[in-house]
């Protein structure tokens, strides 16, 4: 008993249809062990997770909990058998305390009322066993999102999980809030609790799992070790080929600069200031990036630059033109690009073929109208020739677009913005739910931009992104550019600025 | 940092840019469903009623002269179904292009329920012009009078459009109030003492337009114009088909209004101008359903009564049409002939007593048309809590 996995996975295979999910793939997990699943976009993580959390039934295979086989048909079945899962997307009530939301579908009942008192006391308890500090009376609307994780951490903790499975667990966290959660997990695993630990990002792997399984295709590639595997021998696996994870990036050409603000303020859609007296200067052949946690200006910014937020103050050049009240059209036509943040939301027209995304910026110019009508054999023609440019894959110029994996969304919309020619491009989030090969294009793609000649601003939450991209980096807090750092410059100094800590140091 | 679903629609959309997307152009299966469903939910509630439904339905088949085209038809019975389809060829004409004036709104995520103002301001300025200009040539005098009816309905339409880009007013609500303001306005100006009201000295207490003078009468070709034979309207219908699907499909402008009806948030970034967009396409549905009512008064009408005013459901039948036909032309072409055949196939006039009491066959015709409304929404309903489920699922485990 003793010596038998926590958790074991055999042979599971998952078909939909045709398509072949999960392949006889093999997984173990050891008691008290942090084992990291790994693998591209549509790998087949989310199906053999779904498949152990009861939400889908293998074709094949077996699983097995402390040696035992289990069927598990429900995530109620999960749950019960002792396995815990962390979602992505946090699912607590915001308006109930952190003990209401611990114990909510086993609340501790005192008569017909809930026994709050024992709730709160029990979540002391639990957050004492495992070093997990959170405030039970506090209201999840006024936690931070790293003590929000702790909850749910807890809550499958509550529920009696000795599996807990981690869903992208620091996407939504800032570099220390990250490091805080590994040292909660290292904590868990010492009392013997297990951990799946899902993820892209294999600095993140490399630090905290002891083990890591990467998947391609619906196939187990390899279980390795942490202990002497490297980024770039995990990048490998998971691609199947060799993967450049450091952008080469050549010697710098400066020009004149391409693109000015000055002094730019801009509100929210509540109309509260969020972009404060911004000026910054992106010039010919450099990329200057944008560091910041979520939700500090950076999306009202972008807006204002591309004319779909009016700025409240300041003016906006693009190579001398002053663009400051100009709409889209217009910015668009000054030599502006604009890879959208969300692109289901401005970069595409998901219902849209390929052919007709490619023509968002052009379809009014000659090339593919005629006084007001439009020729669709131009469009499908250019739309060819791009996608196999762009290495566009699964799709035909008359794919719907909503149908293509998000990597391939991506590299259409940064085929149109591209070919646009442009002078200045913005790149928001380029890389964002990219897997790694997709990301090696994008970053390929805007450093040969750079090389010829356009001015480039990236803004990413990502700060290795930012990072190993930018000549020059900005950090951004509340709305206010606080600080320009040398991309060499260590995460922790980037850290202090982008959670507003470099401004009382300066002060003090 | 996981993909989200691939067929995640844009945030904030709305319920008619929902519509669009989920009653995407194409398919004609669901649509097909729905009318089997409610023929056959009305078919129950003839057998409640103490009727057969087979007999019913055959007789409503005879009355709308569809089966002229049956080459096995004896003389007298052909001349009775040429009479008979004569009429709801008729009613086609409207519907098809009340039907085009809520189907191009939902192409741009727009829900237009004014076809009803659109249609009476456009028949309203037609009888105006028809039964004016005596001496004036016929064929301008027909064609100044349709585009009176054409230029109206885009005006009264465009007005929704302009409160929704500059105030941001739901076209909803503004469409239903111009209907009414279309209504009262129709009343007052044919009514007792009306400035519009007839000036023949005979009819003095009669609340009735003057009639169409001859030129501006559509010509008819199929059957004695005495008695109200098929007029050209419904040539001048289906050419708006096409020029409806090329302008949606070929056209720059079409491509905008396909572009913010999917995702008014891509299209502004892209440039398009959202605000424009929705004049313009407002206008447009406005020129439709205007052509529809002057079509009406030039065609058989000639005059407008102002009882008759507010009994006209056409522009609401024109809904109907545009849903099951899934907001294309070939779709509204086929709802249009659907809802004609219904209306006709069960008026007092088509429909062999015997079988069925006219007087409530009516009733089926709105209760039919109330089943396939009905479907329509459950099965937008069904396909979008499917894709919740979906969602949920793939958001539950994203890796």
């Amino acid at each position: 008993m003793a010596d038998s996995p926590a958790l074991e996975l055999r042979g599971i295979t998952k078909r939909f249809g045709a398509l072949v999910a999960n392949n006889s793939v093999d997984f173990e997990l050891k008691r008290g062990e942090i084992h990291a699943l790994l693998g591209e976009n549509g790998a087949g993580k989310s199906t053999l997770m779904n498949v152990l959390y009861g939400l889908h039934q293998p074709d094949e295979g077996q699983i097995l909990l402390d040696g035992e086989p289990v069927t598990i048909d429900s995530p109620r079945r999960a749950i019960g058998l002792g396995i815990g899962m962390v979602h992505q997307h946090f699912m607590l009530v915001p308006v109930m305390t952190v003990a209401e939301n611990l114990v909510l579908g086993a609340e501790p009942r005192s008569g017909l009322l809930l026994d709050y008192k024992g709730a709160a006391n029990r979540v002391r308890e639990l957050s004492q066993q495992f070093g997990l500090a959170v405030d039970p009376d506090a209201k999840v609307e006024d936690i931070g999102v790293g003590t929000q994780q702790r909850v749910e951490i807890l809550r499958a903790l509550f529920r009696g999980a000795k599996v807990l499975v981690l869903d992208e667990p620091t996407a939504v966290l800032t570099p220390q809030e990250a490091q805080d959660l590994f040292v909660v997990l290292r904590r868990l695993t010492e009392q013997g609790t297990s951990v799946v630990f899902i993820s892209h990002k294999l600095n993140e792997v490399l630090d905290i799992a002891d083990r890591v399984t990467v998947l391609r295709r619906g196939e187990k590639i390899d279980t390795v070790s942490t202990e002497g595997a490297t980024e770039r021998s995990l990048a490998g696996l998971m691609v199947g080929r060799e993967v450049l994870l450091r952008v080469e990036k050549p010697e710098q050409t400066l020009g004149e600069p391409l693109l000015t603000l000055e002094g730019v303020s801009a509100e929210d859609d509540r109309g509260l200031p969020a972009v404060n007296d911004v000026s910054l200067e992106v010039r010919a052949g450099e990329i200057v990036g944008l560091a910041g946690v979520d939700a500090n200006g950076q999306s009202e910014l972008i807006e204002a630059i591309m004319g779909l937020r009016a700025p409240t103050a300041g003016t906006i050049t693009v190579d001398g033109k002053d663009v400051t009240h100009c709409g889209p059209r217009d910015t668009l036509a000054a030599g502006v690009s604009h890879i959208a943040e969300d692109r289901h939301r401005r970069g595409l027209v998901l219902e849209f073929d390929l052919a007709e995304n490619l023509c968002l910026r052009e379809y009014k110019t000659p090339a593919f109208s005629t006084r007001g009508f439009l020729s669709p054999s131009k469009m499908v023609t250019r739309a060819r020739k791009l996608l196999k440019e762009f290495d566009v894959r699964g799709g035909e110029p008359e794919t719907r677009a909503g149908s293509l994996s998000g990597g391939n969304q991506q590299k259409v919309v940064i085929a149109r913005e591209l070919t646009a020619d442009p002078k200045v491009i913005i790149a928001a989030q380029p890389t964002r739910g990219l897997d790694v090969g997709a990301i090696e294009f994008v970053h390929r793609r805007l450093v040969e931009e750079r090389d010829r000649g356009k001015a480039v601003l990236l803004v990413s939450l990502e700060l290795e992104e930012v990072r190993s991209l930018s000549d020059r980096v900005l950090v951004i807090y509340e709305g206010r550019i606080v600080t320009e750092l040398p991309p060499e410059s260590s995460e922790e100094d980037f850290g202090v600025y982008m959670t507003g800590g470099g401004r009382d140091e300066r002060a003090a | 940092m996981s993909a989200l679903p691939d067929d995640e629609l844009p945030p904030n959309m709305t319920v008619a840019s929902r519509a669009a997307v989920y009653l995407r152009s194409g398919g004609f299966v669901a649509p097909l469903i729905t009318v089997l469903v409610a023929f056959l939910a009305g078919g129950l509630v003839v057998l409640a009623t103490g009727h057969n439904p087979i007999e019913t339905y055959q007789a409503i088949f005879k009355g709308t002269g569809f089966n002229w085209v049956f080459p096995w038809l004896s003389e007298d019975d052909r001349t009775i179904a040429a009479l008979a389809l004569q009429q709801t060829l008729i009613t086609t004409t409207p519907l098809i292009l009340t039907g085009l004036a809520v189907a191009f709104a939902f192409r741009c995520g727009l829900f237009n329920i004014g076809g009803q103002g659109q249609y009476i301001v456009g028949s309203i300025l037609a009888v105006w012009v028809g039964s004016s200009f005596d001496g004036m040539p016929a064929l301008l005098h027909i064609v100044v009078a349709i585009l009176a009816g054409i230029l109206s309905g885009a005006a009264w339409a465009g007005i929704a459009g302009l409160l929704k880009a500059v105030t941001g007013t739901n076209e909803v609500i503004t469409t239903i109030m111009l209907n009414w303001i279309a209504i009262w306005v129709g009343v007052w100006l044919f009514g007792l003492g009306g400035p519009l009201q007839n000036d023949d000295p005979t009819r003095v207490d009669v609340p009735v337009s003057n009639d169409v003078l001859a030129g501006a009468k559509l010509p008819v070709f199929w059957g004695d114009a005495q008695l109200q034979g098929l007029h050209i309207g419904i040539f001048i219908a289906l050419a708006a088909l096409v020029v409806f699907w090329v302008l949606l499909n070929r056209t720059t402008l079409g491509y905008e209004v396909r572009a913010v009806g999917f995702s008014p948030d891509a299209a502004e970034a892209s440039g398009i101008n959202v605000r424009r967009n929705y004049i313009l396409v407002m206008a447009i549905c406005g020129a439709f359903a205007g052509l529809g009512g002057a079509l009406d008064v030039m065609g058989w009408q000639f005059r407008i009564a102002t009882n008759d005013i507010p009994a006209n459901q056409l522009a609401f039948f024109g809904i109907a049409v545009a849903l099951l036909g899934r907001n294309t032309a070939i779709g509204t072409l086929l709802g249009a002939l659907l809802f004609a055949g219904l209306i006709n196939g069960t008026s007092t006039r088509n429909l062999d007593p015997s079988v069925f009491e006219p007087q409530l066959a009516t009733n089926l015709t709105y209760m039919i048309q109330g089943l396939v409304v009905l479907l329509i929404s459950t099965d937008v309903l069904v396909v979008y809590l499917l894709r919740l489920r979906r969602r949920r699922r793939t958001q539950a485990v994203a890796a």
